[in-house]
């Protein structure tokens, strides 16, 4: 989330689009509900299903799955056309005055630099035109027709309402009256935030569908205010603590791009230059010369020009002492990623049905039940020599193995047949503690770091991740000891001494690294700011940099702060709990203030988070401010309120290698779809990896949209929600919803089972008919749609068959998440 | 003393249940895993082992669309509780602040208060021969905590307190929502059969989440009249007159005895 949980109250109008957050955040339904009745905000609810979401909500807007461009492409292009953006925010705040470079352009679907036959593009031509020092040119008028304002109002010429709505199946008033009501939020004295859930990112188009909420967002002046923001609403409580630790393929804690076998990549100082922005044209040879640059400042670098201290704290943190200037920091012990090669869940279950991996380690994750296409990844885990499963439960992967696990209650011949005398994996299983049985913190979905004591000691054998972990690493190092092979030493180096003077693992040396010390005194790196490439600090993961000080003279880790008060009435509780980066709370503020740093935008001096005070030669208020807090508005050195962009403007057009597959969003169908792109003659998201051709159903024999999504009652894969007799027993079955009008075309009758069938697999649930979903009318024809949940498998109380045998194994152009949410199938009676 | 209770709101209401199984939870009441039928309300009612349950009504008119409404059901704790009166073994009793506690141990499991309820509350559990139902959380109340399901509702769709400050709130949120969109605003619990000692604020009228408009108690009359306020002294009596029977039977009895023998003897003699 951009914004927090508790900011949700100080909005004016809410669009959830691809959440359904009544029932799987229900707390944010506190806030919107305390909004709605104190602000008089609207709610809106976008999505396929009338859920518990859209009963509470002022204003429920069908669309059919997978097309959340087109309908947020014409939600821009009634902004424009009404002129409802917020014009001094949109000249100021983002780069709709920066003019693109003229080999720059979009045909039928495709954007410039397209190679077809590698699908993938050349993304040269998506950047700016440039002064002599790099800087963007611009047009502050938005007139010329090369500026990113121009090309984005022609980029959605295309997407007016009638097109729009026989794309996504709305009611033609439906979505005028969401237009109507969101767009409103342009006003200066109005905010609106946007909330999304996987509904939006599952898709082959997700992260692109994202970006058209930025749009929106800043379009709208939305951005960095209380009651606005772009807030992704995270499935799991810690899944954002779980990001922030690098648990991506690509990245290094603190979202910092991880360090691939690339040529560019070679050397610590090729690596700060890759991951430095402004960097790339400089004349430097080393960390001395490079440092100097960074002191004097370069143009186009925004806040990463700090990325070498933080890189270099960070192999300070893992490999001490023999982490020196002159060996590069051990820049060489990092394991270096394959550039050619994506290492996403799907991609290494392709790898791993193909035989090329030996070993798996599942900590609190069930594939056999939450996998795309799991048919297909369960027997991919057969070829695996040994699997290690972590979990409360002995789940259905840590069973995977079991007669019953290969169990299928309609046959397809997809599936082998698989027995357990077949499959040669051993497997072990590691008992794990549960959350109230262990000690740590969890940063929720608000970036807000919240420390937990424990409550009860581990039922039987079973330990605390920490535990596990820290015995694991002491016996790997223990089996290097005394080696003096150069390639050893990565773990013979590594630091490990998070042990609590008694032989245990003390989880405050664990939170030490993460916060950052000094390597000259040993006290807390008091904020980011203060972390130095020279390797006098050490940080495990700059973003929570910060997170600890020293109170009478002892370390005190701020995520344990508890003082429930709010002085400012936003919602901002600034000493409870401690949120990254330095405890800000909404992201961005720089923009809930005027250009001038110093007025409100008109009307809403309450919404108002910081201001220059002249008088104090600093930024006062009530966040911590999103920039260095003492460069007056009107040095010509201060970065716009983008800190994290090189030019600090928010970008309506995403310029380089931002994205995979476009610098602006574009209508693509889903993979599987029951019609042809009206919006272009490209089908599929031409940027997105096709790994399985041949599993791709067609319209003709699975005419049906299928989606999957969660209830409140249970979580994730269920593996602990279904082993509870109370949550059992208020869903105690699988089941599909369907509309009353597709259960009479098909016979199907409510409480009775019935099959889905897809090219991947099949399975049986109960039907539940219901009026809160409906067919949509989609480019002149009738399509239905039907949603499961995928929180079924073979174990607990509560047992059913698993949705995602019928999902495919394709994903997101930029990130791979699976495209759970809009697939084909075909449904009958059993 | 003041009364305490529960206002819950229907228009705050999101239906996660989580009221449902924290009372579960607190009054430590087995799940019943029956199959899934079609409903999200996968309880039809409330039953031995379930004291609320949140009700599911999903509807379709050609103006307002599809909707969807929630209401928690429970006990209602009448001022002027029908159940105790009807019980003959008093094992109903009315807390100071206005709970109706059921005392298990002087249940007899006659399920009299169970037909005499006016929201068909209490339920009989076979297993132990004895009704159950919603205590308030009276034991919780009393050490000054709120009841499990307020404790746990996320959107304070549940809140609980002094009941003249939470009719209050009740009524200018009725009114608010009036002004807001549904015209049909009401309370609920007020005035209902003399007050009920649970509030509601419902979104449109009470038939349309399955209450009663006007609420009566089944006809009881002669209990509630008579037998009940006599009870003490009806006993002895009873006793008495199936005493005299008995003696007067037995006398009978044995006047006929002749003719009983002999039929016994018929009935042997076919048996071999």
């Amino acid at each position: 989330m951009t914004n927090s949980v508790n900011d949700l109250k100080n909005t004016d109008c809410a669009l959830i689009m691809g959440s359904n957050c009544a029932e799987n955040h229900p707390v944010t339904m506190r806030w919107l509900l305390k909004a709605r009745d104190t602000r008089g905000a609207k709610l809106i609810h976008v999505d396929p299903r009338f859920t518990r979401t859209s009963a509470r909500a002022d204003i429920y807007a069908p669309l059919r799955s997978g097309t959340d461009i087109a309908f947020l492409g014409g939600m821009i292009k009634y902004i424009i056309d009404n002129e409802l953006y917020h014009k001094d925010y949109v000249v100021n705040y983002t780069n709709a005055a920066c003019l693109i470079k003229d080999d720059y352009s979009f045909e039928d679907g495709l954007f410039s630099g397209y190679d077809e036959e590698n699908r993938k593009y050349d993304v040269s031509s998506w950047d700016y035109q440039t002064d002599e020092a790099g800087m963007a040119l611009t047009d502050p008028t938005l007139q010329h027709p090369r500026c990113v304002f121009q090309l984005l109002k022609k980029h959605y010429e295309r997407y007016d309402i009638d097109t729009v709505c026989e794309i996504t199946g709305t009611p033609k008033n439906k979505y005028l009256e969401v237009l109507k009501t969101f767009c409103a939020t342009g006003a200066p004295d109005k905010t609106g935030t946007i909330m999304y859930a996987m509904g939006i990112t599952q898709h082959t188009v997700g992260s692109q569908n994202v970006r058209a909420f930025s749009i929106v967002q800043m379009l709208l002046g939305n951005m960095g205010r209380p009651g606005g923001g772009i807030n992704a609403l995270r499935g799991e409580n810690n899944v954002q603590g779980a990001t922030d630790m690098a648990l991506l393929y690509h990245l290094i804690p603190g979202y910092i791009n991880s360090p691939s076998n690339a040529p560019s990549n070679k050397k610590l100082i090729d690596y700060i230059r890759s991951v430095t922005p402004g960097s790339a044209k400089l004349q430097f040879s080393n960390l001395a010369e490079f440092r100097e640059l960074v002191k004097a400042g370069f143009p186009n670098s925004g806040w990463k020009i700090n990325s070498s201290k933080w890189i270099v704290s960070m192999l300070k943190a893992w490999y001490g002492d023999a982490a020196t200037e002159s060996n590069d920091f051990a820049y060489h012990y990092l394991p270096k990623r394959d550039d050619k090669k994506n290492y996403s869940h799907i991609a290494l279950f392709e790898a791993m049905y193909k035989g090329e991996i030996d070993g798996l380690v599942v900590n609190g994750s069930n594939p056999v039940v939450g996998g795309p296409n799991a048919n297909k990844e369960q027997e991919a885990m057969t070829k695996l020599k040994w699997l290690v499963s972590i979990d409360l439960w002995l789940n259905e992967t840590a069973d995977f193995w079991t007669y019953k696990a290969w169990t299928r209650s309609v046959h397809n011949s997809a599936v082998p047949k698989i027995t357990p005398e077949n499959i040669q994996t051993e497997v072990f299983f590691l008992p794990a503690a549960a959350v109230y049985e262990k000690e740590g913190t969890a940063a929720q979905t608000g970036r807000l770091v919240q420390y937990r004591w424990k409550g009860a000691d581990p039922v039987g054998e079973s330990k605390a991740d920490l535990w596990i972990y820290y015995e694991l690493g002491k016996r790997l190092k223990k089996l290097y000891e005394g080696s003096t092979r150069p390639e050893d030493e990565p773990v013979v180096n590594m630091t490990w001494d998070y042990d609590d003077g008694h032989g245990h693992d003390d989880i405050y040396k664990v939170a030490r690294e993460l916060c950052g010390y000094s390597l000259v005194d040993g006290n807390p790196v008091e904020g980011f700011a203060k972390l130095m490439d020279d390797g006098s600090t050490a940080c495990g993961n700059w973003i929570y940099c910060g997170g600890a000080t020293l109170k009478d003279g002892q370390w005190f880790y701020k995520p344990q702060k508890r003082i429930k008060e709010d002085p400012s009435g936003l919602g901002i509780f600034p000493d409870w709990g401690w949120a990254w980066p330095v405890n800000r709370r909404i992201i961005y503020n720089r923009c809930s203030v005027q250009p001038d740093g110093v007025t409100p935008w008109p009307g809403d001096e309450a919404r108002k988070l910081v201001n220059w005070d002249a008088a104090q030669n600093k930024w006062v208020g009530v966040d911590v401010p999103d920039f260095v807090g003492t460069t007056a508005p009107d040095n010509p050195n201060f970065t716009k309120p983008f800190i994290m962009q090189p030019d600090g403007y928010g970008r309506l057009f995403a310029p380089t290698s931002a994205m995979k597959d476009g610098p602006f969003p574009e209508h693509y169908e889903p993979w599987e779809s029951p019609t042809t792109n009206k919006m272009n003659s490209r089908d599929l998201n031409p940027a997105t990896k096709i790994f399985e051709p041949e599993k791709q159903g067609t319209v003709d024999k699975y005419p049906i949209i299928g989606t999957t999504y969660r209830v409140s009652e249970h979580w994730q894969t269920g593996a602990l929600t279904r082993n509870l007799p109370w949550l059992a027993e208020l869903v105690p079955d699988m089941f599909v919803e369907l509309s009353e009008e597709l259960a009479k075309e098909k016979g199907i009758k409510n409480g009775r089972e019935v099959i889905v069938s897809t090219t991947r697999g099949d399975l049986k649930a109960i039907a539940c008919v219901t009026k809160r979903l409906k067919p949509f009318t989609i480019n002149g024809k009738k399509v239905h749609q039907i949603g499961m949940l995928w929180q079924f498998g073979f174990k607990g109380y509560a047992t059913g068959d698993t949705a995602n045998w019928l999902t495919p194994h394709i994903g997101d152009a930029n990130t791979t998440i699976p495209e759970y949410k809009a697939w084909l199938c075909d449904i009958r009676r059993a | 003393m003041a009364n305490l209770t529960n206002l819950y709101d229907v228009s705050k209401c999101t239906a996660c249940r989580g009221c449902q199984v924290a009372c579960k939870d607190w009054n430590q009441l087995p799940a019943s895993i029956k199959p899934f039928k079609g409903n999200y309300q996968t309880h039809e009612d409330t039953d031995g082992d379930t004291y609320t349950i949140i009700k599911y009504f999903e509807e379709e008119d050609p103006v307002h669309g599809v909707s969807w409404n929630f209401i928690k059901r429970q006990c209602m704790h009448c001022f002027d509780a029908n159940c105790m009166k009807v019980c003959p073994k008093g094992a109903y009793t009315k807390t100071e602040w206005g709970a109706t506690i059921h005392d298990p141990d002087k249940c007899i499991g006659c399920q009299y208060c169970a037909t005499a309820c006016p929201f068909d509350i209490p339920k009989y559990l076979k297993r132990v021969d004895k009704i159950t139902k919603c205590t308030l959380c009276a034991g919780r109340v009393e050490e000054g905590l709120e009841p499990a399901c307020a404790r746990t509702c996320p959107t304070d769709a549940l809140i609980f307190g002094d009941r003249d400050e939470l009719l209050q709130i009740a009524e200018d949120r009725a009114k608010f929502l009036q002004a807001n969109g549904f015209p049909n605003a009401t309370i609920y619990g007020k005035l209902e059969l003399g007050g009920l000692n649970k509030l509601y604020v419902l979104t449109d009228t009470p038939d349309k989440f399955g209450l009663p408009v006007d609420p009566k108690v089944p006809n009881v009359t002669f209990w509630q009249n008579y037998v009940q306020p006599y009870a003490s002294w009806l006993i002895p009596l009873f006793l008495l007159a199936s005493g005299t029977s008995f003696v007067t039977t037995r006398l009978i009895a044995n006047k006929n005895k002749g003719h009983e023998e002999g039929k016994e003897v018929v009935n042997d003699a076919i048996g071999s």
